[in-house]
């Protein structure tokens, strides 16, 4: 909410500065996020009574004014159109300092000018330029406008956080004011209004829960083409409110001093008496802000007889709103119950200044003097007979009283507050007590919604005691150990090993463009939002690669010739029964040179087997399959399926031709994504006994066929293989001139070793021929 | 016999003077050798009288063993200078790069977080983790945020299209999550990617959070104020940081606090805290009056923009690489 401090100051005066005050405030739980000056410094400008305006001799848009501004009569040259004699206007004297610059007596076309007359824009006010600012007729000449402005007055907004609706007015804020500052308050006095007329409308609450109380009295014979007084208009502008007719701007202005939003019907208007009811479904109202809605029946509405005029506790309707002709008002002050308003706006698209106040809670003992209050003011300005108030009532909401312990309230904050202190604070607070012992028994008042539980209590009593005034401690804690399963690696731990592979980790965002989702994942039906920020942020990503591709094509227009990235994070896939399974992945892409471009290395591009190393090496117990099988990401010929023990965990492969192409990257990406829960899990290490005697290795060069897979084949022989061959490796892959054309040459180095004896020779020919009659029979070899 | 001395350094002064092993062992040859010089001398002992015998032939045997160690001697020399020749012929030019793989890097926000959680268990708080496609229960209800409650515009949440869930908008339902499978004490932190609909230079519809949770029968506010006025001292590794606790509202703590911290001029909002509200303890079965504890949400993105001085968040959800490498 943003108020003006001065009239903040009217009911409450505390000994502090404006920053003091704004201080105490946010460290009281009310934060002022700003604090600005209602008009730029500016000096040596007073109101100007206009003596005669004559035509400059010389120019004809220009006129020569006689000014009284409190001495002798200036001349002062003028081009607004708006000057007449009588007037009064903001006039800046030779010496003045204006937001644009120092005013100095100067000649205009021959006429000499002491001083100018101000538009509101010059002034640095508001960006009205159209003519002079006129001041009022009141206005003593030679008074400082920022006196008569009251311009040296700032604007505080506060952020009262959502249970704080006892804030939302000039009145809430100064028993704040009063609460943590300890000084006196002094709202401003409201007396009934005489009763001229005896005219009663009839009231019927037909929704009592929905509507508990509902006042309202009928003002006969208002003048509402009167100006709104200046300092209604100003203090409203102030709060950011329009001026529209006086009737209105009183109830605006009620509705912030008081807090309790008003509407004002035109009384003529209303076909017989009113009716606070719930809406019936499909009935219609055109509201004031000319917004025609469709009702459905959780709307509560105030109706007459035959229509709703009104949409309880949000806004008027345009059919019954007081206009300049309205003769006779009826002013409505109620209490909505909070739940009834609460989440109308985001229903509506538009919320108001009253439904902002009803959701959060208004006073619901504020109801009359509020009313009481509007009607001195119409009766003041607009004239008229006020009728008697009408009022129907059901059970208002009940303030059952609030236990609080003394220690409890030690026990929760750690500091030692005595009762007394308590006591202080609650008395500040004005709640009602009574004290019993260490308990107090408080009833909160008809202000405050956010007070039903101790903790509520708690709350206040740290907040006036001051968070400040609570020690930091160092909470002490029996010293338990964490566990820390070595079988399982973190995430950091996986970081680092990718980092270490030369990986730069990136974080990309969860929701991603459609299409990613359809190319990189042939998933016609992602899990979309039904608010998007934007649509190439729509849904839910099932896969990092969409992602990490579109990272890596964003960097190579920024000319990054090479580019590895990795991130961690959750993917989405629709699980059964209307769940989501979201599994954390592990994504790396790896585009340009294999290594960064240096010397006495020759340069080549990322392939494959590269990337393949790192997924190796990221799974802990080498027990992963890597199988041909196409991906709708990848090269069809360059990918494969990752398992585990029969369980699919990831995917490598280069990215499609088709993708390379249409997300116009000029190399192909290699690329990976495994699951997190698998690369994570390992095991602990288990000591075998070294050999005591020493391997002996024999090399095996076979050729075969190109479409016999090297796991293919190292799976037949590690099962097939006599138990003195204790590992086989591959170490080269030829194809060439000495090899024919569809096959390849694989040379596997075979250790062997017998734990206790060394081998002989016999033993070892045999154990290396049985691996030759496999490799022959299995995948017809030829030992090259 | 005089001469048995001309001939010892008549050898020694030419040995000194070679510097080529072949040529050192033909000198050798010259004395010791066969038919060298001294050779020669041993073998005409035997036509002197026996009893000049024994003292020629010791003098002969010690100037043999002075010979002997000169050319010992030489030889190392001559070894040691062809090693040096041979090292410096192979130097290197060590300031010439090293080659192979690189490294990479963490994200900065990462490292932020990888810092909160270790400093976090070094007060012995376990890491926590939840999914971040929520149901309304967790993200809200259980959090005392009743459906229409004005605290739940606070959020701009966004919603995913089966009308029944949410992405949640910060890492709280964590804490209803790990109390509806642990009894007290509790003790955790969890950090993760949240989302709110907003985007400018100081928002991102996804951004990071670190949730802490620690209940038990003894923790207060005092506690909190100390538990968090520590970690930022230490997160930032300065001691003359302020910190400051101000009253606020979270519909899932109570009292509530907005933490704010300062360098000295100015105050910067860190994160929400409070204790635990105990409809939040009801909600998962915990006696709020045997159990009490605090929570508290903190920013990593901004911990990361402060303690590196990023100026734009948008930053780090870019991926530039000329962006991400600063910080390897």
């Amino acid at each position: 909410m943003k108020f003006s401090e001065h009239w903040l100051r009217t009911f409450v005066n505390p000994p502090l500065s404006t920053r003091e005050l704004a201080d105490a405030l946010t460290m009281g739980g009310v934060e002022v996020e700003t604090i600005e000056p209602v008009a730029p410094p500016f000096e040596r400008v007073v109101v100007g009574e206009v003596l005669s305006v004559d035509r400059h001799p010389d120019a004809d848009r220009l006129t020569v004014c006689q000014v009284n501004a409190g001495a002798a009569p200036l001349v002062i040259v003028c081009g607004a159109p708006n000057v007449r004699p009588g007037v009064r206007a903001a006039t800046a004297l030779v010496g003045a300092r204006l937001p644009a610059g120092e005013i100095k007596a100067a000649k205009v076309r021959g006429v000499e000018s002491h001083g100018m007359l101000c538009s509101a824009k010059e002034l640095g006010l508001s960006g009205d330029a159209e003519g002079v600012m006129l001041l009022g007729q009141d206005a003593p000449a030679g008074t400082d406008v920022r006196v008569v402005l009251d311009l040296d007055d700032r604007l505080l907004t506060t952020k009262p956080t959502p249970n704080r609706g006892d804030c939302l007015s000039i009145l809430g804020m100064a028993r704040e004011v009063a609460a943590v500052t300890g000084c006196k308050l002094t709202p401003v006095l409201v007396k009934p209004a005489m009763i001229a007329i005896q005219d009663r409308l009839p009231v019927m609450l037909e929704a009592r829960d929905a509507c508990p109380r509902y006042c309202g009295r009928m003002v006969r014979g208002v003048n509402a083409r009167v100006a709104t007084p200046q300092w209604i208009a100003e203090r409203l502008a102030r709060s950011g409110i329009h001026s529209i007719n006086p009737v209105v701007d009183i109830t605006n202005y009620t509705m912030l001093e008081l807090g309790q939003p008003l509407h004002a019907f035109d009384g003529a208007r209303l076909a017989g008496g009113l009716r606070v009811r719930f809406a019936r479904a499909g009935e219609k109202i055109t509201l004031l802000n000319a917004e025609v809605l469709e009702l459905t029946s959780d709307f509560l509405v105030i109706a007459d007889e035959r229509d709703p005029v009104a949409l309880a506790g949000i806004m008027g309707g345009m059919e019954s709103a007081v206009v300049a002709a309205t003769h006779d008002v009826f002013l409505e002050s109620a209490y909505f119950d909070p739940d009834v308003i609460a989440g109308k706006s985001r229903l509506l698209g538009f919320g108001s200044d009253s439904s902002y106040r009803f959701e959060r809670g208004v006073d619901f003992e504020g109801t009359v003097r509020a009313l009481e209050r509007a009607t001195q003011l119409v009766l003041e300005i607009c004239g008229g007979q006020a009728g008697p108030i009408t009022e129907a009532r059901a059970q208002l909401p009940r303030r059952r009283p609030v236990t609080l312990r003394l220690t409890r309230v030690q026990d929760v904050l750690g500091i030692k507050l005595g009762a007394k202190q308590v006591g202080s604070v609650l008395r500040r607070l004005g709640f009602e007590f009574t004290a019993a012992g260490d308990k107090f028994r408080v009833v909160p008042p008809s202000y405050r919604f956010d007070i039903a539980i101790e903790e509520d209590l708690i709350e206040e009593v740290a907040r006036i005691h001051g968070y400040d005034n609570i020690p930091a401690a160092v909470p002490a804690a029996p010293a338990v150990m964490l566990p820390a399963p070595e079988a399982r690696r973190d995430a950091a731990a996986i970081r680092r090993q990718l980092v270490a592979r030369d990986y730069q980790e990136a974080v990309t965002y969860s929701f991603v463009d459609r299409e990613w989702e359809a190319d990189f994942c042939a998933n016609a039906e992602p899990i979309a939002l039904a608010n998007p920020i934007a649509s190439q942020m729509s849904v839910m990503r099932s896969s990092l690669i969409g992602s990490l591709v579109d990272r890596v094509a964003f960097n190579a227009n920024h000319r990054q010739t090479r580019v590895r990235l990795f991130e961690i994070g959750r993917c989405f896939e629709r699980g059964g029964d209307g769940n989501y399974l979201q599994p954390v992945r592990i994504g790396g892409i790896a585009y340009g040179d294999a290594l960064q471009e240096q010397w006495g290395v020759a340069a080549r591009n990322v392939d494959f087997y590269d990337v393949k190393s790192d997924v190796m090496a990221l799974l802990p117990t080498r027990d992963a399959r890597f199988d041909a099988a196409a991906h709708p990401a990848l090269h069809p010929g360059k990918s494969a399926r990752i398992s585990r023990g029969g369980t699919v965990i990831g995917w490598i492969g280069e990215l499609h031709p088709r993708w390379q192409q249409k997300y116009d990257l000029r190399l192909a990406p290699v690329l990976f994504e495994l699951d997190f829960e698998h690369v994570a899990r390992g095991g602990v290490p288990v000591y075998n006994e070294i050999p005591k005697v020493p391997p002996v290795r024999r090399d095996l060069a076979v050729i075969l066929d190109e479409a016999a897979s090297y796991e293919a084949i190292l799976e037949e022989l590690s099962s097939r293989k006599p138990v003195v061959v204790a590992d086989i490796w591959l170490f080269d892959v030829y194809r060439g001139p000495a090899v024919q054309k569809g096959k390849k040459s694989l040379a596997f180095r075979v250790l062997l070793q017998d734990t206790h004896k060394t081998l002989t020779d016999a033993e070892i020919d045999s154990a290396v021929s049985q691996l030759i009659q496999v490799l022959q029979k299995r995948f017809d070899a030829k030992l090259r | 016999m005089q001469d048995l001395d001309a001939i010892v350094n008549e050898a020694l002064g030419l040995f000194s003077g070679i510097e080529d092993a072949d040529e050192l062992e033909r000198a050798k040859a010259r004395y010791l050798g066969k038919s060298g010089t001294l050779t020669e001398l041993l073998k005409g002992l035997g036509r002197l009288p026996a009893a000049e015998r024994p003292a020629l032939g010791s003098r002969i045997n010690a100037a043999k063993d002075r010979l002997e160690a000169a050319l010992k001697a030489q030889r190392e020399r001559i070894q040691g200078c062809k090693l040096a020749a041979k090292l410096a012929e192979e130097a290197l030019d060590v300031t010439l790069p090293g080659r192979g793989l690189g490294t990479g890097g963490l994200h900065p926000v990462t490292r932020t977080m990888e810092r909160i959680e270790t400093l976090f268990r070094s007060l012995g708080f376990e890491v926590a983790d939840g999914p971040e496609i929520e149901t309304d229960y967790y993200n809200f209800t259980a959090l005392n945020q009743p459906e229409n409650h004005p605290a739940r515009s606070m959020h701009d949440t966004f919603y995913v299209d089966d009308g029944k869930h949410l992405l949640r908008t910060h890492t709280s339902p964590i804490q209803i999550r790990y109390m509806e499978k642990h009894r007290p004490p509790i003790k955790i932190i969890a950090p993760g990617r949240v989302y709110r609909v907003d985007l400018d230079a100081t928002h991102s519809p996804m951004f990071h959070q670190v949730e802490g949770l620690w209940i038990d029968r003894h923790i207060t506010f005092a506690d909190l104020k100390g538990v968090l006025a520590d970690f930022f001292k230490r997160f930032f590794e300065r001691e003359d940081l302020k910190v400051r606790f101000r009253p606020s509202f979270f519909p899932f703590t109570e009292p509530s606090a907005e933490i704010d911290m300062s360098f000295g001029d100015g105050w910067l909002e860190m994160g929400g805290a409070g204790m635990v509200h105990p409809n939040v303890l009801r909600n998962v079965d915990i006696d709020s009056e045997q159990y009490r504890g605090f929570a508290f949400g903190l920013g990593p993105d901004r911990l990361t923009m402060l303690r590196y001085g990023v100026n734009d968040l948008r930053l780090f959800f870019e991926n530039d690489l000329r962006f991400l490498k600063q910080f390897n």
